[in-house]
């Protein structure tokens, strides 16, 4: 019998679920849930509610940047200047609401930053040609600078009169008893997983990545979508900044130092390709998690803080090494 | 180089590497400006910025190297640069049930056997081929460009594109096939222009010609016609 149209339309290489379970987002997830079930056994302290509240709390600031990270990666960039971004855009915070305006004078001032820095990044991207590894390096050193600058260097621990407002968005629990900065990090992560898969902007991001000339070729607007994406990438990481200084109730000149590598490693972890072409913002997620996870599970089981290195960049190697022999093997 | 170009004809744009024959049709399909020149189509001059505009008015272009995004879906590459959407207003989303319905239709009528949800990446040269001619079928193309449409194809394939070609040309489009490949050529042109250097250097009936007149003009061996 003849296939049917409809048939033909329904028909794919694998199904949905399949293909989750193929790729290196789900092992990593995987990998997160034994090791979090391991723990729970092997030590007293992980299941603990506090730690528990700890470790979602240090996840969301990586995840948050990992989630624009994850959207320049895609196009086949990096930022390696996210880090210095949040420093810049905490200390705007920091700095703005300490010489008395309000919160939201501040948030706009943190945001109008991290948007002028992206964009500064993107244009000399998309419209110069410079390679993003090159801009956003330069970039990583300006953007601390300008914060240590705009700060003279101190710690600033005042924010102004709406200094409790600050400290409730980033360290209160509004829903549900719900830190605040995980519900950030869901609602962030639903809006960048809607728009990677619903939207227009979100098929072009991937477009620029798979094959940028054809992008070119077909129409795609390329260049103002590289900009776009620089710009979310500063944004995540000025919203992070923002919400860890409510946190942490304080900001100095060093905060996100070395941040970045963080970020990449979550979002090359969660399965982000760093060629260009895939990613997803729930790989993001678990990619932070399971750093996250390596971290505290090092301390809870008495292993020398020294050996952090050693494991995570052992990880960031066996995932992709997991998923080339898996296309490796999918190949023959 | 000036010429003009016919419905319901297909014209053979030949010439060796360099000669300009994709550059020429990449500025008809609106990746270049020109420098210089007017393009006038049915009568009125016409103007393109981007490939957007070419499209408007009805100018469709299989390019050479296919412009597909290996990461993406055939239904995803056909209709790349004008997704379809649904939705209220400013929130529109992606249509993808549509999408995938028309390039399924689209690859009924080329008699393809690729599936509109399959990753192009993991598509033998037909099926590739299939999605890049797909795209010229979206709307309703007065003019198809085609750089080089049977070159990484196998020998059957050839000939289902060939066919394809003349399908295009009796609807009434005016198609450009650029082709190193003299049989082809011979076997579903009209007309011939021969390009040299940038000029054209001959542009006659296919009857009036053969092909080692054309190969001497693409050498140079022959000066112009």
């Amino acid at each position: 019998m003849a296939v049917t149209l409809d048939q033909t339309i329904e028909q794919r290489q694998r199904s949905r679920l399949s293909e989750f379970v193929g790729s290196q987002t789900f092992w990593v997830l995987v990998a997160v849930l034994l090791a979090c079930l391991f723990l729970s056994f092997a030590t007293d302290s992980f299941a603990t509610a506090k730690n528990l509240y700890n470790i979602t709390r240090n996840v969301t600031f990586v995840a948050i940047i990992a989630l624009g990270m994850t959207l320049v990666i895609i196009t086949g960039g990096i930022d390696l200047s996210v880090g210095s971004v949040l420093c810049l855009c905490s200390m705007v915070l920091a700095v703005t609401m300490h010489a008395g305006y309000s919160i939201e004078v501040g948030i706009s001032a943190a945001i109008g930053t991290a948007l002028v820095v992206g964009a500064f990044n993107g244009v000399m991207i998309a419209y110069l040609n410079f390679p993003p590894f090159v801009v956003t390096l330069g970039m990583l050193s300006i953007a601390r600078s300008l914060a240590m600058v705009a700060s003279n260097n101190t710690v600033v621990f005042q924010f102004g009169p709406d200094h409790d407002k600050l400290l409730a968005l980033g360290g209160g629990a509004w829903f549900l008893g719900i830190a605040n900065p995980v519900l950030y990090m869901v609602v962030l992560a639903l809006l960048t997983g809607f728009v990677l898969r619903w939207t227009r902007f979100g098929r072009y991001v991937f477009a620029i990545g798979g094959n940028e000339h054809a992008a070119t070729l077909t129409g795609v607007p390329v260049r103002s979508i590289k900009v776009a994406v620089y710009m979310i990438s500063a944004l995540s990481a000025g919203v992070a900044g923002i919400v860890q200084t409510g946190w942490l109730g304080a900001v100095t000149t060093n905060i996100g130092a070395g941040m970045e590598l963080q970020v990449i490693a979550a979002a090359v972890i969660g399965g982000a390709n760093l060629a260009g072409g895939i990613g997803t913002a729930f790989g993001a997620l678990v990619g932070a998690a399971l750093i996250e996870v390596i971290r505290n599970s090092l301390g809870l089981l008495g292993i020398n803080a020294f050996w952090q290195g050693t494991f995570i960049g052992g990880a960031i190697v066996l995932a992709v090494l997991f998923d080339r022999i898996r296309n490796f093997r999918q190949s023959e | 180089m000036s010429f003009t170009l016919e419905a319901g004809q297909v014209v053979g744009l030949m010439g060796d590497n360099g000669a300009g024959k994709s550059t020429l049709v990449k500025m008809i399909a609106g990746n270049f400006r020109p420098s210089e020149g007017t393009m006038r189509l049915e009568g009125r001059e016409i103007v393109m910025h981007r490939p957007i505009e070419a499209r408007q008015h009805g100018i469709e272009i299989v390019h050479q190297d296919l412009a597909l995004c290996n990461n993406l879906t055939a239904a995803a590459n056909v209709f790349l640069g004008r997704e379809l959407r649904r939705g209220i207003g400013p929130l529109k989303v992606l249509d993808y049930k549509t999408m995938y319905r028309r390039a399924g239709e689209i690859f009924r009528e080329l008699k393809s056997e690729t599936r509109p949800r399959d990753l192009v990446k993991q598509m033998s040269g037909g099926q590739r081929q299939a999605v890049a001619i797909a795209r010229t079928m979206l709307s309703e193309a007065k003019i198809v460009l085609m750089d080089e449409p049977t070159a990484a194809i196998s020998v059957r394939q050839v000939a289902e594109v060939l066919n394809l070609i003349r399908e295009l040309r009796d609807r009434g489009i005016a198609v450009v096939l650029i082709s190193h490949r003299m049989p082809d050529v011979f076997t579903v042109a009209d007309r011939v222009i021969v390009m040299r250097r940038g000029r054209k250097v001959a542009d006659k009936a296919i009857t009036a010609s053969s092909p080692e007149e054309v190969t001497g003009l693409i050498t140079g061996a022959i000066e112009q016609v």
